[in-house]
């Protein structure tokens, strides 16, 4: 069953994308990629990623949708035809992507208990980490306790982009564009005024 | 004239369940899955909901740009500020152990504070990258 669901969902995902890649119209590309993280999230959640499911479902979906459809609202809607046949960028993409499938043949198989990274510190945060700070959730634990500087980076990351964006859109632009034109403006009039 | 009204009667029933369900998110996170950082997008939704559908002058009413901009910075702070209070009370930085009589329970109430603090960064950026966009249109 869980096979079936799998497989289902991947299809669904190649669908999207392959999709979101032949899409001109930037709105249905828009929609296509918030489609293709519920996907994601499904997926996640079937990998019993649950707080990544719900992170991906949050963000993924529901707030960068709205920031795109935000930005699309300054843009055109429709991607202009390129030019030239990109030849090299589907080369590099074609010789990434099966350097990546080449890389997972050396992975361990999906789900073993003796993985590398099952063996490292993982043990030792699931046994310790109801004695140590009393929280179930170990997710939370790792990332707020044991892992609390990572923690302070992304909110860290979270707030410098926010001040981008903001600096961006806001800051200079428009308002600075009309105060010159204003003083321009101004300096235009008192030069025919002495004329 | 009015032909929004499915569209608005249904944003204003749903937006108390989704101020709820991040409440939930964060103060649950400790047991089930979520924490801040979904909480925190799952309240800015709430007003960017509340802004696409009623328009952003009435989500300026319940969420003023001055104050989303605050909260931006304010996040980071009471996350740093966790670490440094630790760090009075003679641990190292982000060392939640010297924050109650146990350990235990001074882990639980730094991870308590930690995830405030993510909450109120991750909500106010998005709500703040979202009027800047707005604005930007207009």
């Amino acid at each position: 069953m869980e096979l079936l669901i799998n497989t289902a969902l991947l299809t669904l995902l190649a669908a999207v994308t392959i999709g979101i890649a032949r899409q001109r119209n930037l709105f249905g590309a828009i929609i296509l990629a918030g489609i293709y993280s519920f996907l994601m999230a499904s997926l996640l959640i079937l990998l019993d990623a649950v707080d990544v499911a719900m992170t991906e479902a949050s963000v993924g979906a529901g707030v960068s949708t709205v920031f795109l459809l935000a930005a699309l609202h300054l843009t055109r809607s429709l991607e202009q035809k390129s030019m030239k046949t990109p030849v090299v960028p589907l080369f590099v993409a074609l010789c990434v992507g099966a350097a990546l499938v080449w890389g997972t043949v050396g992975l361990s198989p999906f789900g073993t208990p003796d993985a590398p990274i099952h063996q490292h510190v993982a043990p030792t945060y699931l046994t310790n980490v109801v004695k140590d700070s009393g929280v179930p959730n170990v997710v939370t634990a790792i990332l707020a306790d044991y892992r609390g500087f990572d923690t302070l980076g992304e909110t860290v990351v979270i707030f410098t982009g926010g001040i981008g964006v903001m600096l961006l859109l806001r800051g200079s632009g428009r308002k600075r564009r009309e105060e010159r034109e204003g003083a321009e403006g101004k300096a235009g009039a008192k030069s025919e005024n002495e004329a | 004239m009015r032909l929004d009204v499915v569209l608005r009667i249904g944003t204003k029933l749903v937006l108390p369940f989704m101020l709820l369900f991040a409440l939930y998110v964060q103060f649950h996170g400790e047991y089930g899955p979520g924490g801040g950082f979904q909480a925190g997008v799952i309240a800015a939704g709430m007003v960017i909901l509340y802004a696409l559908v009623f328009g952003v002058a009435r989500a300026k009413l319940i969420a003023p740009q001055r104050l989303v901009e605050f909260m931006v910075p304010l996040g980071v702070l009471i996350y740093a500020g966790t670490g440094v209070v630790t760090m009075l009370l003679g641990q190292n930085f982000l060392d939640y152990d010297v924050l109650d009589h146990t350990a235990r329970h001074g882990r639980e109430r730094g991870i308590f504070w930690v995830e405030i603090g993510v909450l109120v960064t991750v909500a106010s950026t998005m709500i703040a990258i979202f009027y800047a966009f707005v604005e930007r249109g207009r």
